[in-house]
């Protein structure tokens, strides 16, 4: 069961609690979604799937092949499409999903989205190493370094897999367990206690327990 | 757009039942203590060092000497925990932020009353 929602990150701030506590919470802007597909087991496609739309942008930016798509669903086109594999609600073509028809307050969520791209980084931001961790000692210009990446003539080779530095960030995550602590239903909104992948304005989607 | 919804968000938690107060006044605020079933009102008086942040994150600083040894405590302005704020005190200060109160006793740490707004 994947139920879920699109949303757009607004950015983050704190509330205060019932209890009076200040917590920090994820700003989502999510819906209205439009149901743009419906695929069944016993379709042509052979799986159980609801596809969502969500964030308005311009016709002429749109595909045709696209145009026809969303038309079928009585549409406008729409920034980006998703597909939820075996959605736990019926949902009919071209039906307005909206936060409150899934999500209450106090309920667990998991939010999914596409981290911010930090580029080239040393092991000791990607991987958490904690550098070669002495000036001195011989230890010139090491401080941020890995140390070893294995042994000499055996095995002649460094074993794949090694962690070294690379490209960090720009990739799907998913947070999960984070605790629905407000909705509003004026606005689109949701909070969630805590951050969410990704940059302000970046697409996430919300998935039900 | 964005930013729209999160100032409606910060807006639902702003109280303005709060007087204006500025760093250098003193200040009584009536503190919310839960113990177990009971609660009860707990007063903290002392001098605003500085305010810090802004919108609903807004917090102040207040500084006592209690005992011969300071005591610092740093409140969020919008807590609901705050029952109520007494401004005893108006103080002329020449900057916002006083730190510098705390290498200050006695005499020195006094502060002059402001008269005029």
């Amino acid at each position: 069961m994947s139920t879920g929602i699109i949303g757009k990150k607004v950015g983050m701030t704190s509330v205060f609690d019932d209890e009076g506590n200040n917590v920090p919470v994820t700003v989502i802007e999510a819906g209205p979604n439009v149901v743009t597909q419906v695929k069944t087991e016993d379709g042509p496609d052979g799986y159980d799937a609801v596809q969502l739309a969500f964030g308005d942008k311009k016709e002429k930016n749109t595909t045709s092949a696209l145009q026809g798509h969303f038309a079928e669903a009585g549409a406008s086109p729409k920034q980006v499409v998703k597909e939820f594999r075996n959605f736990g609600e019926e949902v009919q073509l071209g039906d307005e999903l909206t936060v409150e028809d899934f999500f209450e307050k106090g309920e667990l969520v998991d939010v999914a989205g596409v981290t911010k791209g930090k580029g080239f980084q040393g092991v000791v931001k990607r991987h958490g190493f904690s550098g070669v961790g002495m000036r001195t000692h011989g230890q010139s210009d090491q401080q941020r370094h890995s140390g070893s990446i294995g042994a000499s003539a055996t095995p002649s080779r460094v074993f794949k897999g090694m962690r070294m530095g690379g490209r960090m960030g720009n990739e799907r995550a998913k947070i999960k367990n984070l605790e629905v602590i407000d909705i509003l239903p004026d606005h689109n909104a949701i909070l969630v206690k805590g951050s969410v992948p990704g940059p302000k304005n970046g697409f996430v989607e919300l998935y039900k327990k | 757009m964005a930013t729209d919804l999160l100032n409606v968000v910060e807006a639902t938690q702003y109280r303005d039942d709060l007087p204006d107060f500025e760093s250098g006044d003193t200040v009584n605020v009536h503190l919310r203590v839960v113990e177990g079933e009971k609660e009860r009102i707990q007063q903290f008086e002392g001098v605003v060092l500085s305010t810090n942040g802004a919108g609903s994150g807004r917090t102040f600083t207040v500084r006592k000497v209690s005992g011969g040894i300071g005591v610092e405590r740093i409140f969020p302005l919008h807590s609901p925990r705050i029952a109520q704020i007494d401004v005893r005190r108006r103080g002329r200060v020449r900057r916002s932020k006083l730190y510098y109160l705390r290498d200050l006793s006695g005499k020195a740490a006094r502060i002059k009353e402001r008269l005029r707004q």
